[in-house]
């Protein structure tokens, strides 16, 4: 469903390499997370593959379906399947929050070649959704993320996600900056999206988060490539350890 | 070719308008003195402080421009809204297409009428805040239109004015070269509503004096012509009594040479001022804001908000000042001027000022210039909106904050929707 074929990538400004050969497989309905310590690449991963500007892809591929999303522009991405909840939502002042997710999922529809939404069954749905990630009519009335506090960024993340019912989530330390309320308010959003098709990968430091979305595979990363699968059981390693002893078994 | 036969350029700029047609005595000494006046100061040049950005070669050029009339195939700006309709032909005033010069809370008529009666008010207002304007910087672009204006309206509003008066110029002639003066006077806790859109002339040249009682409300609201090589020059000039309101918005998209001159005089106190503009300009386009706002009583507000999208070479320049008078306590001053450039080849001139002689007053003013910003770019790409679509996303907020500042929400979204309008037409 979702892979990462030797992907190598460097920061364009500088000649550095941050993504040394990663491989990653998701099969369809699978949740995976991936661990590491800081600056290891996860979230330099989660850009490429969204297709931010800024880095450059040296090697490998990235595939949704068996189509190549290094050779889209993110917007063809995000129609093609691929959702990025960032770690830092963009504030966008100006745009208001409802504008902005009719426009993206209207985009997204007429690429696909569907029929776009109106009005009215548009907010049909965004309110029920939003409803139930308890975001009020005034977080949607407002410009995107503008005065949002961390958890609502957070959550306005996950009703883009659910409104645009993307095939493949990457969630970039969704957990980071919430506190443990919120971040059950936000897991809860994520499994009311898994159906047996979506696929799901984490990003997180802590196990924590891996209690509320319980991964079937945790990866561990380290300067730019995957040094360790396993189950759930690795995210508690990491917890009570650290990755020193990961890192050593590796070296 | 013509400018050959005068002894300087001034003389050829007050040759080529027909003189108007003969008003009262006190209209004539007016206009005399505004004519002595003009002569006084010479024409506009590139040495004069407020010219240095703007080339005023072709507005005080003795030939007009032709300039070809733009066919719109959308429905105008304000259609909307009811309204008064005056409407202006190549400059001039034509009754067939205006509505009655008759409403309800308002005395309103031609320029040509009034100057011909005698107005009490309009003697104190004709010419005289135009005058008050020209210190300390000429305006000789002014004085010219009060020496020879003979076109625009003369409105007094007496209580709560129902429908806006709207002010419309349309073109017939390509290479009309037009002078409008409007005369407004709002009384003592009157509210009047001004619109105006239209190129109105190859090269127009209007002037609105504003006097604004204690207690007054006073809304203006512009959508300038969109004719691609139409030029204007024009100014506000406006005296604010005590506890009084102004608001002004302009609207710029195209025009090859644009300036708006807006000077207001706060002379009462706890009166609130604001002045704002989104212009959006693509290739050859110069567009000029112009402002100077003098506090001279106490506990005031004034805001200047003035944002421009440029593209492919075209110019945007502010020149904007707050000058707070000795004894002008409590002024509350803001200034902002934002360009947002979509590529390398555009600029933007910002000069602001404040010159403040209390000492027991908040100004704050900002400037800046910058391309859109990529990471809110990539934001709304990541969402499946296309680039061309995110990029006039971003435009649209960009002068969302401009926008805001006017009061009536449908007429902000008329506006709103003729800036995406401009940007869908533009887009890349």
């Amino acid at each position: 469903m979702f892979e990462i074929k030797n992907l190598k990538a460097s920061l364009a400004d500088e000649d550095k390499q941050i993504l040394k050969g990663m491989n990653l497989s998701i099969g369809a309905g699978e949740v995976h997370a991936i661990m590491g310590p800081n600056g290891s690449g996860k979230s330099t991963m989660s850009y490429v593959a969204a297709g931010k500007g800024g880095y450059v892809v040296d090697e490998g591929e990235v595939l949704l379906n068996g189509a190549n999303l290094l050779d889209m522009e993110p917007d063809e991405r995000a129609a093609a399947g691929l959702f990025l909840a960032f770690q830092y939502p963009v504030e966008i002042p100006g745009v208001g929050n409802m504008t902005f997710l009719r426009t993206a999922v209207n985009a997204q529809r007429k690429m696909r070649g569907e029929e776009e939404l109106n009005a009215a069954q548009f907010l049909k749905i965004v309110r029920e959704k939003a409803k139930s990630l308890k975001i009020d009519a005034d977080m949607l009335r407002r410009p995107v993320n503008v005065g949002f506090s961390g958890g609502e960024k957070k959550r306005n993340e996950i009703l883009q996600m659910a409104m645009l019912e993307p095939k493949m989530c990457i969630l970039d330390e969704t957990d980071s900056g919430l506190d443990v309320d919120a971040m059950k308010l936000v897991a809860e959003g994520v499994n009311a999206l898994r159906d047996g098709e979506r696929s799901f990968l984490v990003i997180t430091h802590y196990q924590r988060l891996l209690d509320h979305i319980k991964p079937d595979f945790v990866h561990i990363m380290a300067d730019g490539k995957i040094i360790k699968t396993g189950g759930p059981e690795l995210a508690l390693e990491v917890e009570n350890n650290g990755y020193a002893d990961l890192l050593n078994e590796v070296a | 070719m013509g400018e050959a036969k005068f002894d300087n350029p001034t003389e050829a700029l007050l040759a080529r308008h027909n003189a108007p047609r003969k008003g009262s005595d006190w209209a004539e000494r007016t206009r005399h003195a505004a004519r002595e006046r003009t002569l006084g100061m010479g024409a506009a040049g590139r040495r004069d402080e407020y010219w240095r950005y703007t080339n005023p070669t072709s507005l005080n050029a003795f030939e007009t421009p032709d300039v070809e009339i733009l066919q719109l195939e959308e429905v105008p700006v304000f259609d909307g809204v009811e309204k008064l309709l005056i409407t202006f032909v190549d400059g001039v005033y034509s009754p067939e297409l205006s509505d009655d010069l008759s409403g309800e809370g308002l005395e309103i008529s031609t320029l040509e009428d009034a100057l011909s009666a005698d107005i009490h008010w309009a003697s104190d207002v004709f010419g005289v805040l135009e005058t008050n304007g020209q210190s300390p910087v000429n305006r000789p672009f002014a004085a010219l239109n009060t020496a020879l204006a003979g076109q625009g309206v003369v409105i007094r509003a007496t209580g709560k004015v129902s429908k806006p008066v709207a002010l419309r110029y349309c073109r017939e002639n390509t290479t009309s070269d037009a002078l409008i003066h409007h005369v407004i006077r709002v009384e003592s806790g009157a509210d009047l509503s001004i619109l105006e859109n239209g190129a109105g002339a190859s090269r127009l040249n209007t002037v609105m004096e504003v006097d604004v009682a204690d207690g007054g409300s006073f809304h203006h609201l512009r959508a300038q012509g969109r004719d691609h090589t139409r030029l204007a020059m024009t100014h506000i000039f406006a005296r604010l009594g005590a506890e009084s309101h102004f608001k002004s918005f302009t609207l710029t998209v195209n025009g090859r040479l644009t300036r708006n001159d807006v000077v207001i005089d706060i002379v009462g106190g706890n009166t609130k001022a604001s002045v704002a503009g989104a212009c959006l300009g693509d290739g050859d386009f110069l567009h000029d804001d112009t402002i100077f706002i003098t506090h001279d009583a106490v506990n005031c507000e004034s805001r200047q908000v003035f944002k421009k999208v440029l593209k492919n070479g075209a110019t945007g320049v502010f020149q904007g000042k707050i000058l707070v008078k000795t004894g002008a306590q409590k002024t509350d001053g803001y200034q902002i001027s934002q360009a947002l450039l979509l590529d390398d080849d555009s600029n933007f001139l910002a000069k602001p000022e404040l010159e403040i002689y209390a000492d027991d007053v908040a100004c704050s003013h900002g400037s800046t210039c910058g391309a859109v910003d990529e990471n809110s770019l990539f934001y709304l790409m990541s969402r499946g909106i296309p680039r061309a679509e995110a990029q006039n996303m971003m435009i649209v907020a960009f002068l969302d904050e401009a926008i805001q500042e006017i009061e009536n929400e449908a007429l902000a979204e008329d506006i709103r929707a003729r800036l995406l309008g401009w940007a869908e037409r533009h887009k890349g």
